[in-house]
């Protein structure tokens, strides 16, 4: 099975929002109701429960030559935000239940028939993907559409995507097409384009690249997102140490009454 | 212009203003076909600007934990149980007074048979529970955990239930095995059950626990000890030194939690210093660390007679620090994730929001 990715360039989006809907038609995924953020054209902010598809509108402060029709215009890019597929993830790291998965595709699929609700790995996700549906109990996310992949067919938001802004394919192949875009971007005088993928961290790269145009912290892309895993060794080290402190604290504390009380 | 008509009557301020302005260029539109002047700018601005400063407008990149009320009462219980349970297995293999052997398992029984109620509660759903026993995941705090729960809950409830039994009917080799067995389990799970609450959480994508990650498991485990001695002072061991020795480590221990906490500065830690969950934290560490240190310091060198009353306030301030404690952290956790900040490698100080 040839294991693979998405690649969204930023640079391409026209912020329809078609991935959205394509994702949320497909997926059978709630509507999310029309309620403005007051953010640019974003409603709903964030990904979420109900949102495996998100496009963020990213309006800056003017800056010539940096998107716009006009100097004194800002700034605006779009970007469609997904759940990464990290290659060391950490929601699949912390479910407890063995409902988070990989996938042959590589992906992380959330099995909901055996989800159970802890919300463990909504804590665990350096990305903030994971979302707890307060409604159904269960924990939901972008499945990289495992169902449409097995069939053969790339997934709905990649189909829908009408600029090819969303790409979609083996991931070797990908990286490969993601240089040659930068390299094209750079040709053109687009020098603030940047590749994402968290490769350079312990999250070890993902599923899901991007190339954003400045600095991907304005597209809530964490500069060193940590999968929490690394974590683990301090934590049961001082587990340790604390279970070793109680033993030790109990003995000499009843030992010494009992000399006392002997005496 | 008096002719205008009103937008919202008595609506005075910038926005009835611009809507005015807009009136005019309306009609100015209207007659002349073109406009001179300058336009406006729309109700709400200035435009929420997206930067490196802010993020993406400052909305939170983490997501907030979803967990429902139960589970800070849950790790308070846990603690208190899993203390109890260590507790009680040493003051029992050290020939310790039998009441107190019983009550600690009375405690560690209560505990293991609450603790399961609050996570399935926090679940929603009973039968949920059960694909928490699907797997055993190392590397999962979670699993982990449940696991060391399911041990220390068949272990202190059998203790306590052969105890229970050998004192009302009286000896027999069954029970006999039982109880040494579900004491051995009790103390063996105990262990790590009374602070591995402190990895789950510190294992995280979420800043002021992760940052903490090192620390969290003993000033769990120090606050288990200090409900534990509190709730088994209260039921009227208050004349057993040993208690008073182990409340006063914790206590002393919490005291340099606080300290460390409050002489740290590090953005993450916020949370645990400024605002309502600083204030949370203050008064749980206040309660679990310097109070009950003083009360046992100075019931040493007191009368006898208030001496136990000294030790009855420990007790007290003891249990109510290690609960506040508990939902200081979780409440800490909340908002630290609300700070877009931290994950973002931002270091700009808040400013108005």
């Amino acid at each position: 099975m040839a294991i693979t990715a998405f690649l969204t360039d930023s640079t391409l989006c026209i912020g329809c929002k078609a991935c959205e809907v394509a994702c949320k038609e497909w997926n059978g995924v709630g509507a999310d109701g029309v309620n403005w953020s007051g953010y640019s054209y974003d409603n709903t902010g964030a990904l979420g429960h109900s949102t495996w598809r998100h496009v963020k509108f990213v309006e800056c402060v003017p800056e010539p030559g940096f998107g716009g029709n006009a100097p004194e215009l800002n700034s605006w890019s779009f970007s469609s935000d997904v759940c990464k597929h990290c290659e060391n993830a950490g929601c699949l790291e912390a479910c407890p239940t063995g409902a988070l998965v990989r996938t042959e595709f590589g992906g992380v699929y959330l099995q909901p028939d055996v989800c159970n609700g802890c919300a463990y790995c909504v804590v665990a996700c350096p990305f903030g993907v994971v979302q707890r549906n307060p409604a159904d109990g269960r924990a939901f996310k972008c499945t990289f559409c495992y169902d449409r992949q097995k069939a053969g067919l790339i997934p709905a938001c990649a189909k829908a995507c009408p600029t090819e802004s969303i790409k979609f394919g083996e991931i070797e192949g990908l990286r490969e097409k993601a240089g040659e875009r930068m390299q094209e971007l750079q040709r053109r005088g687009m020098r603030d384009a940047v590749f994402y993928d968290a490769s350079d961290t312990s999250v070890g790269g993902s599923h899901a690249m991007f190339i954003v145009r400045g600095d991907p912290r304005t597209y809530n892309l964490p500069p060193k997102p940590e999968v929490p895993t690394v974590y683990l060794k301090k934590g049961w080290t001082s587990s340790a140490i604390a279970a070793g402190l109680l033993l030790a604290g109990s003995l000499i504390a009843f030992l010494s009454e009992k000399r006392s009380n002997g005496r | 212009m008096s002719e205008l008509p009103k937008i919202r009557p008595g609506a005075t301020g910038p926005a009835a203003e611009r809507e005015v302005k807009l009136i005019q260029i309306r009609r100015e539109a209207e007659q002349r076909g073109a406009v001179a002047g300058k336009g406006i700018r729309p109700g709400g601005s200035p435009f929420p600007i997206a930067s490196p400063e802010t993020g993406y407008y400052g909305i939170p990149l983490l997501k907030e934990p979803a967990w429902t009320g139960e589970i800070p009462l849950y790790f308070f219980v846990g603690g208190a149980a899993g203390a109890a349970a260590v507790m009680g297995a040493i003051a029992n293999y050290t020939g310790a007074d039998r009441k107190l052997v019983r009550n600690a398992r009375w405690i560690a029984a209560a505990g293991a048979l609450i603790s399961p109620a609050l996570l399935i509660s926090d679940l929603g759903r009973p039968e949920r529970f059960l694909s928490m026993m699907r797997v055993f995941k190392p590397q999962s705090p979670m699993s982990v955990g449940v696991w060391t729960l399911l041990g220390f809950s068949g272990g202190a409830a059998a203790a306590a239930f052969a105890g229970f039994m050998h004192e009302r009917y009286g000896p027999s080799l069954p029970l006999r095995i039982l109880e040494n067995a579900g004491e051995a389990a009790s103390l063996l799970f105990g262990l790590p059950f009374s602070n591995y609450t402190g990895v789950l959480i510190g294992a995280t994508a979420i800043p002021v626990w992760n940052q903490n990650v090192g620390e969290l498991p003993i000033h769990f485990a120090a606050s288990g000890v200090s409900a534990a001695v509190g709730m088994l002072e209260l039921m009227g061991h208050r004349k057993s030194r040993a208690l008073q020795m182990l409340g006063l480590g914790a206590a002393l221990f919490e005291c340099w939690e606080g300290w460390r906490v409050e002489s740290r500065r590090q953005p993450g830690l916020d949370p645990l210093k400024h605002g309502p969950s600083g204030w949370i934290t203050r008064a749980g560490g206040a309660l679990s660390g310097p109070v009950p240190a003083v009360l046992r310091l100075a019931s040493l060198f007191s009368a006898r007679k208030s001496t136990d009353d000294l030790r009855r306030w420990a007790a007290i301030s003891s249990i109510a620090g290690s609960l506040i404690t508990r939902i200081a952290w979780v409440h800490a956790g909340h908002v630290s994730v609300r700070d877009w900040r931290e994950p973002l490698g931002i270091e700009s100080p808040l400013q108005g929001l």
